[in-house]
């Protein structure tokens, strides 16, 4: 399956604009940082909830809770797999209990990631809520799952897929549609 | 920028270690620090397993690895199933092939079996179509055991390579040593083994190991001491003239350590202990004994295997 990119939707100033705004809304939304956690799925997931709580604690002048989350275990699709997936640490070093979850995640797709993540998460306490930030929406959801924070809407077509590329794992930073 | 991790288990069966590569040792272990964190959780299961069933199949005792092996299962969300040959119709004559076939015919998904003849999971692998894991065939190997010796080691020393290990007992009737020796060996470690003449068995040197029948040189200079347990019930073979005699020539004891052995000398036992034979109270209840943390990573270890080895296709 040989991909080629039909369109590059984000640079890596893109990139950088989106996840300020984002977290501009979080934090609006939120009235702030009060028992406010960001909560990433691995693996670049993960890279941009750190990127996002940054922003947060520049605007803001206060940390927020940074946590990773590894979902492999509580994929549904294991059975069809040919060897088993990997699994990566999951780190998340605070109670979340009481607490309001920004999960976040690159690609919003057909959902079934989200709700991995979800069943992960009340495995580790109960949050006041969950909200969830992607920086891509590409349609198709297969579940009834919609994120709170989008950093941008991608109609696509079922033969396409959109790559995220970002500098801690990739050699470059940027968001294409390919097909 | 970091590097992604393509690694893969590509076995169906876990029958022993001396087959295994150093990398594929390294997966099992990264893995099972994986669910070292799951089981730290105030609730230590995941639903990764969910539907399928794992048969514990044990043909001798166990404490330790058959109730790890049940939990492992659990935690993964699975469904277990245990029998043991002394109350199952292996005592009206009924043989391991068919035991396992109809079994199969039940739908299982796995089945872990501990048995007195070497080889025993290897036959079972060739005529199941499930994963066949080895709780400890005979005097051959122990694989799991040996992984989570190792797992141990490494959380407690940072590194396998080059750490000097000993390996005290009866050599000869152990398949925690041999399948300890070779992953010991494969991943780097220097490695010694001590007993009694009559448990050492011969040409044992040419799995790449130093022996002496001197406690003392085993302990001394030792990072590791891997103690294994007198089988006081093959005393009839007259391979020591008593268990006395075995204690004060081979024990550990605090004074020994005291006297040949570093402050981070870690002391380890597969189980279960003979205390006053093999280790004495205080060494196997002591500050350097890394016992019961073994048999506490022996859960992790085994839900690597099984979930590593769950997918391969049927």
């Amino acid at each position: 399956m040989n991909l080629k990119i039909k369109a590059k939707i984000l640079d890596a100033e893109g990139i950088k604009r989106t996840l300020l705004r984002i977290a501009h809304e979080i934090l609006e939304k939120n009235q702030g940082v009060k028992d406010l956690v960001i909560i990433g799925i691995r693996t670049r997931g993960a890279y941009l909830a750190e990127r996002i709580a940054r922003n947060m604690e520049a605007i803001e002048g206060k940390k927020v809770p940074v946590g990773a989350m590894d979902i492999t275990l509580y994929r549904d699709d294991l059975s069809e797999v040919a060897s088993q997936p990997i699994v990566h640490s999951t780190e998340i070093d605070f109670d979340i209990s009481g607490k309001k979850i920004i999960l976040v995640d690159d690609v919003l797709y057909t959902g079934r990631t989200i709700r991995c993540a979800l069943d992960g998460l009340i495995d580790h306490g109960r949050p006041a809520n969950i909200q969830l930030a992607v920086l891509v929406d590409r349609g198709h959801r297969e579940l009834p799952i919609r994120p709170d924070f989008v950093g941008k809407n991608i109609p696509t077509a079922q033969n396409e897929t959109v790559e995220v590329k970002l500098t801690e794992s990739d050699d470059r930073e940027e968001v294409d549609v390919l097909a | 920028m970091k590097k992604v991790d393509e690694r893969k288990w590509t076995r169906k069966h876990l029958l022993g270690i001396e087959e295994l590569s150093a990398g594929e040792i390294e997966l099992i272990l990264d893995q099972s620090e994986r669910f070292q964190e799951v089981l730290a959780r105030s609730i230590p299961k995941v639903p990764t397993l969910r539907g399928r069933t794992v048969v514990n199949l044990f043909c001798e005792p166990s404490t330790r690895t058959r109730a790890s092996f049940e939990l492992a299962a659990k935690r993964l969300g699975a469904d277990t199933l245990n029998i043991s040959s002394s109350s199952s119709s292996f005592l009206k004559g009924e043989t391991l092939k068919d035991t396992a076939r109809n079994l199969e015919a039940m739908k299982i998904d796995a089945i872990v079996m501990r048995h007195p003849c070497s080889g025993a999971p290897y036959f079972l692998s060739q005529f199941v179509k499930v994963s066949v894991i080895n709780a400890g065939d005979g005097a051959h190997e122990h694989p799991t055991q040996a992984l989570l010796d190792v797992l141990t080691i490494r959380q407690r020393l940072g590194k396998i390579k080059g750490v000097k290990v000993s390996i005290i007992g009866d050599i000869s009737h152990s398949r925690v040593a041999r399948s300890g020796i070779w992953a010991l060996k494969k991943l780097g470690a220097d490695v010694t083994v001590c007993g009694p003449k009559t448990m050492m068995p011969a040409a044992i040197e040419k799995m790449g190991v130093r022996v002496t029948y001197d406690i003392k040189e085993a302990v001394k200079g030792a990072d590791v001491l891997n103690v294994l347990r007198i089988q006081l019930e093959r005393e009839e073979n007259m391979l020591f003239p008593g268990i006395r005699e075995y204690a004060q020539r081979f024990g550990i004891t605090r004074q020994l350590l005291e006297k040949y052995a570093g402050d981070k000398t870690i002391i380890m036992h597969p189980g279960p202990i003979n205390r006053g034979v093999e280790l004495s109270q205080d060494v196997a209840d002591g500050k350097n004994s890394v016992i019961l943390e073994q048999a506490k990573n022996g859960v992790a270890v085994r839900m690597a295997v099984l979930y590593l080895l769950s997918s391969i296709k049927r």
